[in-house]
């Protein structure tokens, strides 16, 4: 078995409303392999999300251990962690993201200026990852010119643009009609099996979970 | 694409919005200007002043006049150069509204030496000396009333009555820009010959005297000097720079002055509002924006390059806009103020300084638009701005 690309140990979140403490997330302790594709799937409310957040570095736990690409993210400052971000973790929104006044290929390039890449350098990769998603023909048209399955693949080009080794998803097909989802599904699959991308997807749709090799439920912050 | 790109980018993203903000601000600054503009010209006698010259008046006030017998007195005191005279002549030309114009009755024998920046051809000069009711105008003043070297000029007395004739013997130019280019001047010895004719009690009488110091560091010590010489006289002296001189005028106005101060000063205040307004709407609606960038990598210095540098293009192209419309704004307030714009404000002109402190505040009013902006897009954290709890 390959080594864990993610491990959780007894991690707990939990959010602070006034003086009410609500627990979001209690004691998860997992391990996700590299070349992993798993999907969370739970109830709205469950804590997939949060837990997604977690593993991504854009949220810190409450308690518990948590370690991603061999690192401690708990040990990081937020600085640290924005770089260590940059680095590792692609990520793929429900709704893009992307920015509106960028073109396809601006808002694919966007993470490259934090590299050392020359302009050059940096319009070639994104080139290239915006063919891979099969976007060649759409470089230059800005998300209002785009599909929603288009925009979410330029969102895909742009979580891959840098190489991370995971890729972290939170309801890629959320917003997208069956077709799309489909060839979302079907690009998501490809850069886990062909590039041996770590995919970690919450989801709520079955469709889409079936693509993964793992699924695990959530319910009331704690796996089923 | 650079980031400076996505800055040029964003600030175009409401066009109308960012056209707005950027004319509110170029009017402002451009109002901003002109009132700096206008107290500038307030001063520019402060400014054409000259540290080797005092003006020596009466004690109890301008309104009261010295003996002419002092000059001589006034020569003899340690430090003294040289010393001419002057008196204020308040002549009427066609009617009151035309006559709002400094007019001087001078000593010729030196004042144009005493008075360098008063430029005139040596023919002039050499022609205002030689005939008794010979005048010297300002360029700008000539220029009022197409006046030429030749015309006669009637004027009829008020604080010296009678019907007053002058020819004007030269026309001359100010040797800086703050140099007052609107006097009447004409020969001391014209009005007192004939005041010795109309009232003798008032002949002989000057409204104060000019002194030339060797030295300015010694400016302080002979103007002390001059004072205690007609100190218990029947006209005791009041000897200051004439610098302080000027500002005496000036204080008269201050009030004004302090209010054109605070009006500038709410301007500013206004249009760090308008923008600060237009900076929280933007960085409110990018706050997702801000939470993808920072998820990428980005960290609280990219966040800060791109808030503060929009602000400070807007800030700045609405700044560069208003210094440009200044000129021709302050030309317009030429315009509407007509003839008396020359008896109030000799020298009018947008100063380079001005021009630096305008573009001052718009960096200024840029930077503290963009602060509670950066600071909450920096803070926010990152689930919270893309706003999605699972």
């Amino acid at each position: 078995m390959a080594d864990p690309l993610i491990e959780l140990i007894e991690v707990s979140k939990s959010y602070r409303r006034d003086t009410l403490e609500i627990p979001v997330l209690q004691n998860i302790t997992m391990n996700v392999p590299e070349g992993e594709f798993l999907a969370l799937m739970g109830p709205s409310g469950s804590g997939k999300t949060t837990l997604l957040n977690l593993i991504a570095g854009i949220d810190r736990p409450t308690r518990g251990v948590l370690r991603v690409a061999g690192t401690e993210l708990g040990a990081l400052t937020e600085t640290d962690l924005a770089r260590w971000r940059s680095r590792t973790i692609g990520f793929i929104f429900q709704f893009y993201n992307l920015l509106p006044v960028l073109t396809a290929l601006e808002n694919v390039e966007l993470p490259l200026l934090l590299t050392p890449l020359s302009k050059q350098e940096r319009r070639e990769h994104a080139a290239v990852a915006l063919e891979l998603v099969g976007l060649a023909d759409r470089v230059h048209h800005y998300p209002k010119q785009l599909s929603g399955g288009q925009e979410q693949r330029v969102a895909i080009a742009r979580a891959i643009v840098t190489d991370p080794p995971l890729l972290v998803a939170d309801e890629p097909t959320g917003d997208l009609d069956r077709v799309s989802a489909e060839e979302i599904m079907n690009l998501l699959g490809r850069l886990n099996t062909e590039y041996g991308k770590t995919v970690v997807m919450v989801t709520h749709d079955p469709r889409a979970a079936e693509r993964a090799k793992t699924i695990r439920h959530l319910d009331k912050g704690s796996f089923a | 694409m650079e980031l400076f790109r996505l800055i040029l980018k964003n600030t175009m993203r409401h066009p109308l919005r960012s056209i707005l903000t950027v004319l509110g601000i170029a009017i402002a600054i451009s109002a901003f200007g002109l009132i700096r503009t206008v107290i500038g010209a307030w001063y520019s006698g402060v400014e054409a002043s000259a540290p080797n010259r005092l003006v020596t008046r009466n004690a109890v006030s301008l309104g009261f006049s010295l003996p002419l017998a002092y000059k001589e007195a006034i020569r003899g005191i340690p430090g003294v150069a040289d010393v001419t005279y002057a008196h204020w002549f308040g002549g009427i030309y066609i009617d009151e509204k035309h006559s709002q114009f400094p007019q001087f009755a001078v000593n010729t024998e030196n004042f144009p030496e005493i008075y360098p920046e008063f430029q005139l051809p040596p023919e002039q000069k050499a022609a205002f000396k030689q005939q008794r009711n010979a005048a010297i105008v300002g360029r700008k003043l000539a220029e009022r009333f197409n006046w030429k070297v030749g015309d006669i000029i009637q004027m009829r007395g008020m604080i010296f009555p009678g019907e007053w004739e002058f020819v004007i013997r030269g026309i001359y130019k100010g040797a800086q820009k703050s140099t007052d280019e609107t006097q009447f001047i004409f020969h001391y010895e014209y009005l007192d010959e004939k005041l010795k004719q109309t009232e003798p009690w008032r002949a002989g009488n000057v409204g104060w005297y000019v002194v030339k110091v060797k030295d300015p560091k010694q400016a302080a010590e002979v103007a002390e000097a001059i004072d205690r010489r007609f100190k218990n006289s029947l006209a005791e002296t009041l000897t200051e720079t004439e610098r302080a001189f000027v500002l005496g005028f000036i204080s008269m106005s201050e009030t004004i002055l302090v209010a054109l101060r605070i009006i500038s000063m709410v301007i500013i205040g206004v249009i760090l509002l308008v923008l600060s307004n237009t900076m929280a709407m933007t960085a409110r609606e990018r706050l997702s924006e801000y939470a993808v960038l920072k998820t990428l990598g980005f960290g609280a210095r990219h966040l800060i390059f791109l808030i503060v540098g929009e602000s400070l293009l807007i800030a700045l192209s609405g700044g560069l806009l208003g210094i440009f419309i200044t000129y021709p704004a302050a030309h317009g307030f030429e315009r509407a103020m007509g003839d008396a714009m020359g008896a109030i404000f000799p020298a009018f002109e947008v100063a380079p300084i001005t021009q630096m402190i305008c573009a001052m505040m718009a960096v200024l009013v840029g930077l503290a638009a963009s602060f509670f902006p950066t600071w909450r897009a920096v803070q926010v954290r990152i689930v919270d701005g893309l706003r999605r709890v699972g």
